[in-house]
């Protein structure tokens, strides 16, 4: 339904304006006076300045896949972040694992799986909907390249930057 | 040959005169565009300072490769190398030209943009003599008139750039332009009516010589170094009223803010020139910038007494003190002009946008009335004092 | 519905309470199908409309009233003049049970709710966590109904029960027990549908588990059906498994093109590569099934020796105009009784419609198709591997008994009284040519889709789009005209078909056809053909029209 906003009645002086410029330059100017005098307390100048070491925990730095500790590599390759990423930053192509490895009983793995990283928009989505708890957005946030090539993280750029992150999803040994 | 050189030297030769005007093109040019660099680095850094960060402190210039020990950062140089970096990025950037834009008008629009705000510095007087030679490109007697001619052309580079773009965003910002700038043209032109009507000329040169005899039209008690007139105190109301139309019709013929709607980021992604890169972008930052220090320069030789300042005498005397004092006015000028410029960047970092039927409004019904009325208040009074 | 339609005798019908709602129903109505009908959907394994009821997952549950009876047997009316009704105090399956006259349904009272979320909550049991590894998901009844009418919360503490992952059923299926569900259909389909009773289940209780008769394998032609009636992930296409997930699938509906039956299907493909083929619901064509043969034939379409540019005379020639123009310069200097066009049953309709005027065109009178044929079965798969016979014949492009010309052809090659051969989506060694014969051509004119003795000897290949790559129609054995979509994109350089066919009349007959779209063809098409009078694409429908032929085998 349309909703008419109210205009707000205006003074002869809102209404010719200058008032209210002359007020706005008084802030601004206020500001620059004050910064002259060297009274700002300014932002943090990086990289000179970093917080990396008070990054909370949930930031959400470059997605990484994680291992196991027994050294799998998570990942099932189910594709639900492949579907949920909104700028399809994520490529992967599944594979089966033969029956004769170790962890055949999982049965399937990545066999090539890229993030973007020049679309991905760090945004987490992968590393919620990911049932396996295998791909997480870790600290580094400092993700740069000389060319697209570089950009394209691959799986082992990828698991090489997760390491290891014992979780609680283990029901892949045999009690399950 | 030796006719050649006395032919140089020689006020009244043609050659003479060649050589003059190519020298003052090429020294204005060189300034301005220098000014426009640096007027974006301290539109950057005042922002900042506005907004409690700090700029763009860091790029210096190379100083330590001359050795001595020097070292390229600086508190105090730091950051003024900036525009020089800015602009090698601009030219060495990808040039990217988008599938299915209008490939002639694409890329003749960025050119028209600047090519208007240069041509008008053509009429400005920007000192006063040097010697015999005057300090202005060329003494036309249409000044203003030139002026207002040639930088409405300006909105040609705009709507070309949104329409041959093909591309919704800048489309919008070149119809808002467009709109814009007739409705502020009328304003911008009727304002100044009053001012010719006082000082009875069109010429610029001869209108900044008025106001060295009669003080700036601004502030004349204060600038000619004798107690202002009658009709002058009579005049100086409609002047002030004037100068506040032109002023801020001034501030949307630029599309500074709070005027900045062909290229409101938050609304248009960036206006006119969305789909524009590298140096054909720069060239409308450029244009932007040269078209403020025109209008700065119009409003500096209109009401503030262009390159005069009490006490300090005009450059045409002969011999080396011609040329000094010629030099020190020219400098007056463009600190007056810089100052200006300042004056628009404080603005543009204090006030919020218009919204558009404000802006039509405002455009409308307060500064084309008020400068109509201005008219013809001014013609009352000129009629009266005489 | 088709079969009740031709019965003499008006249908009955009966008046059935579902939800508090009346409606009607023909006698016979399953009741599950009734409550659909009625919009009301009621969750189901074991029950599939084309296999017999077992009632033996119980997820159908609903509760059932019958008319209450006064003592006189005369039905109790309620204050709106409807019967009233006794309800029955225990949930019913609605998969074995006919509506009758006055029967009431409930299908969402809290009974059926609990009903349901105990069922699955006895499925789940034993199932294991398997989703992110499973084929099925995205498209599992269980994962769906879970959703639906289960609950988040296990309350089973025990170790789950272990059965075999991994096996391999048959050749073309792979068997994860775990997350069977034990509801039969695949054993039913094997013995009611395929007739070929190799799989049953074992063991007892929890350990109860899909297997196949000792000594026995799944290999039946019809195998992969069980996946695709499998609710759950139990059975798996080996062809499919792993490849892509279901959700990043753009389903087109099309037909078969393997032999003259052209089961309906669904095309699944994701960024130009056909992933699988699954047959969608026709009952007057393939009811719900096809054939494993025809399923998994279409991996030639991503071959890496698919034909990508034009080659004339041994060198590429990227410029398509070129290369037609040339190919038609080169037609017309020989002369027409010089000439011969052999084409091919698996061309669509349109395609033969413009073999037969680019003959014209020429002036060619020898033409005809190549008969393919093959062993067949009376279920679906049919001796006749072409599938547009009925078409070839319709269009005047085919002998009447097709292939009938070929050995005019082929005498008239070695005789040397043909000089010029179009052969269009065909292998002529195939019509009883040798390689040799066809070095005697002075011009062999080719479109095809991979490389084969022709396209070794063309002098013009021009390389054409495959079944899923372009819109068409053809004409089924039993005279049933049904419609090709496009899937995907023709790859490299290949065209379209019936724009070569076009390109190369036009430039024959030096005018303009006038056809701009496949539509513009059928226009054309139908306007000349009388059978097809008034059809057009978009009126063939995704089930087809059957059109009054005579029926072809
Ligand atoms: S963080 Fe977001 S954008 Fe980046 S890969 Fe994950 S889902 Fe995609
Ligand atoms: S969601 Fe997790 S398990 Fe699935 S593909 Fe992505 S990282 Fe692998
Ligand atoms: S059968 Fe269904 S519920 Fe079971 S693992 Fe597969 S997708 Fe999941
Ligand atoms: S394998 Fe599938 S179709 Fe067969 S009984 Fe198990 S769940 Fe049912
Ligand atoms: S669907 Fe009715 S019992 Fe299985």
């Amino acid at each position: 339904m349309a909703y008419q906003v109210p205009r707000p009645k205006l003074t002869f002086a809102e209404k010719i304006y200058l008032p209210s410029v002359i007020a706005g330059l008084k802030i601004t100017l206020g500001h620059l006076w004050r910064m002259l005098r060297g009274k700002t307390h300014v932002c943090m100048q990086y990289p000179e300045e970093k917080w990396d070491s008070h990054l909370p925990p949930h930031y959400r730095g470059a997605p990484t896949l994680v291992s196991d500790e027994f050294g799998r590599t998570r990942c099932v390759a189910c594709q639900l972040c492949e579907f949920i990423c909104p700028p399809r930053a994520i490529r992967i192509k599944p594979g089966e694992i033969p029956a004769e490895n170790k962890f055949a009983k999982v049965e399937k793995f990545p066999e090539e799986f890229q993030i973007d990283m020049i679309r991905c928009i760090y945004c987490g989505l992968c590393e919620e909907v990911c049932p396996e708890q295998a791909i997480f957005l870790k600290k580094e946030y400092a993700i740069t390249g000389t060319s697209r090539a570089a950009m394209m993280h691959q799986k082992e750029k990828l698991i090489e930057m997760g390491g290891i992150q014992p979780g609680v999803v283990n029901k892949w040994n045999e009690k399950k | 040959m030796n006719a050649i050189l006395h032919d140089l030297a020689d006020p009244n030769s043609i050659l003479f005169m060649i050589w003059t005007t190519l020298a003052k093109s090429a020294g204005l040019l060189g300034v301005v565009l220098g000014m426009v660099s640096y007027t974006v680095y301290a539109e950057r850094r005042v922002s900042s300072l506005m907004q409690d960060r700090l700029g763009p402190n860091r790029t210096g210039f190379p100083i330590s490769l001359l050795g001595f020990g020097l070292k390229d950062w600086s508190p105090i140089l730091g950051g003024l190398g900036q525009p020089i970096a800015d602009a090698v990025k601009l030219l060495l950037k990808e040039d990217f030209t988008p599938a299915y834009v209008k490939k002639f008008y694409y890329w003749i629009a960025p050119a028209l943009g600047i090519a208007a705000a240069i041509i008008s510095l053509a009429v400005i007087p920007f000192g006063s003599k040097i010697g015999t030679v005057d300090m202005v490109i060329a003494n036309i007697d249409i000044g203003p008139l030139f002026i207002f001619a040639i930088s409405s052309l300006g909105v040609y580079g705009i709507v070309l750039a949104g329409w041959s773009a093909n591309s919704k965003y800048p489309f919008l910002g070149a119809i808002r332009s467009t709109s814009q700038l007739i409705s502020y043209e009328l304003a911008l032109g009727l304002s100044v009516v009053p001012l010719f009507l006082i000082i009875g000329k069109l010429n610029l040169v001869e209108i900044v010589h008025y106001q060295v005899q009669n003080g700036w039209m601004l502030l004349p008690g204060l600038t000619a170094g004798k107690l202002p007139t009658l009709s002058q105190v009579l005049c100086w109301i409609p002047v002030l009223i004037s100068f506040l139309v032109f002023t801020i019709a001034m501030f949307a013929e630029t599309n500074r803010l709070p005027f900045d709607l062909p290229e409101a980021e938050t609304e248009l992604v960036g206006g006119y020139h969305t789909e524009y890169s590298s140096m054909k972008f720069a060239l409308f930052f450029l244009g932007e910038y040269t078209a403020m220090i025109t209008g700065s320069s119009l409003i500096i030789t209109l009401f503030l007494g262009a390159w005069h300042f009490p006490g300090i005498p005009d450059g045409s005397m002969s011999g080396w003190p011609g040329v000094l004092w010629g030099l020190v006015n020219i400098g007056v000028f463009f600190t007056k002009v810089f100052a200006f410029l300042i004056f628009f960047i404080f603005i543009r970092w204090t006030l919020p946008r218009f919204r558009y039927d404000q802006l039509m409004k405002l455009g409308w019904i307060w500064l084309f009335e008020i400068a109509l009325v201005n008219i013809f208040l001014t013609a009352l009074i000129v009629a009266f004092v005489h | 519905m088709s079969t009740e339609a031709t019965t003499p005798k008006p249908v009955e019908l009966v008046n059935v309470q579902i939800d508090g709602v009346w409606h009607q129903f023909p006698k016979g109505t399953r009741v599950i199908e009734a409550c659909s009908q009625a919009g009301k959907f009621i969750p189901r394994y074991c029950y599939h409309p084309k296999l017999t009821s077992p009632g033996n997952c119980r997820m159908c549950m609903v509760e059932l009233g019958m008319p209450k009876m006064t003592p006189d047997r005369k039905p109790e009316l309620g204050p709106d003049g409807k019967p009233l009704h006794n309800w029955i105090p225990r949930p019913q399956i609605s998969c074995a049970q006919d509506v009758s006259e006055g029967l009431g349904v409930r299908t969402d009272s809290s009974m059926v709710q609990e009903a349901r979320k105990g069922v699955l909550e006895f499925l789940l049991i034993n199932h294991p966590l398997d989703c992110p590894i499973c084929d099925q998901a995205g498209e599992c009844r269980l994962q769906e109904f879970s959703y639906d009418y289960g609950q988040a919360k296990t309350r089973f503490l025990d170790e789950k029960v272990k059965k075999p992952k991994r096996v391999e059923i048959g050749p073309r299926v792979t068997l994860d027990d775990e997350r069977c569900i034990l509801c039969t259909r695949c054993v039913r389909f094997m013995r009611e549908v395929a007739k070929d009773d190799v799989i049953g289940i074992v063991d007892r209780g929890s350990y109860s588990s899909i297997s196949c008769h000792p000594g026995k394998t799944l290999d039946s032609n019809y195998s992969l059906n069980t996946v695709d009636i499998c609710p759950v992930g139990a059975l798996t296409s080996t062809d499919f498994r792993f490849k892509m997930r279901v959700w990043f699938l753009k389903e087109t509906k099309s037909i078969c093109t393997s032999c003259a039956t052209g089961c309906n299907t669904v095309i699944s493909a994701r960024e130009n590569i056909v992933y699988r083929q699954t047959p969608r619901e026709n009952n007057d064509v393939n009811q719900a099934w096809m054939c494993d043969y025809g399923r998994l034939n279409f991996h030639y379409l991503h071959s890496p020796e698919r034909l990508l540019s034009p080659v004339v005379r041994g060198h590429e020639q990227p410029d398509w105009k070129n290369a037609i123009a040339t190919a038609a310069a080169e037609l017309k200097a020989v002369a027409p009784e010089q000439i011969a066009v052999i084409a091919s049953g698996k061309m669509t309709n349109e395609e033969l419609y413009l073999t037969a005027q680019l003959a014209k065109a020429l002036g060619v009178k020898l033409h005809d198709i190549v008969p393919h044929t093959d062993t067949g079965d009376d279920i679906l798969l049919s001796t006749d591997r072409n599938p547009n016979t009925a078409g070839a014949k319709l269009l005047g492009v085919s002998a009447s008994t097709p292939g009938a010309n070929l050995s005019a052809v082929v005498e008239g090659i070695r005789s040397g009284a043909i000089k010029a051969l179009i052969v269009l989506g065909e292998d002529a060694t195939l019509a009883g040519l040798t390689s040799a014969d066809l070095t005697k051509l002075t011009v062999l004119v080719t479109t095809a889709i991979l490389p084969n003795a022709t396209t070794a000897a063309a002098t013009h290949l021009l390389p054409s789009a495959a079944f899923a790559e372009k819109r068409g129609s053809m004409i089924n054995k039993n005279g049933r005209l049904q419609r090709l979509n496009r899937a995907i994109q023709p790859p490299g350089l290949a065209r379209d078909d019936w724009e070569i066919l076009v390109g190369l009349t036009e430039a024959v007959t030096e005018s303009s056809l006038g056809f701009n779209a496949i539509e513009d063809v059928v226009k054309a098409m139908t306007a000349a053909t009388p059978a097809l009078a008034g059809l057009s694409l978009s009126k063939i429908g995704d089930l087809g029209v059957q059109l009054p032929l005579p029926a072809n085998e």
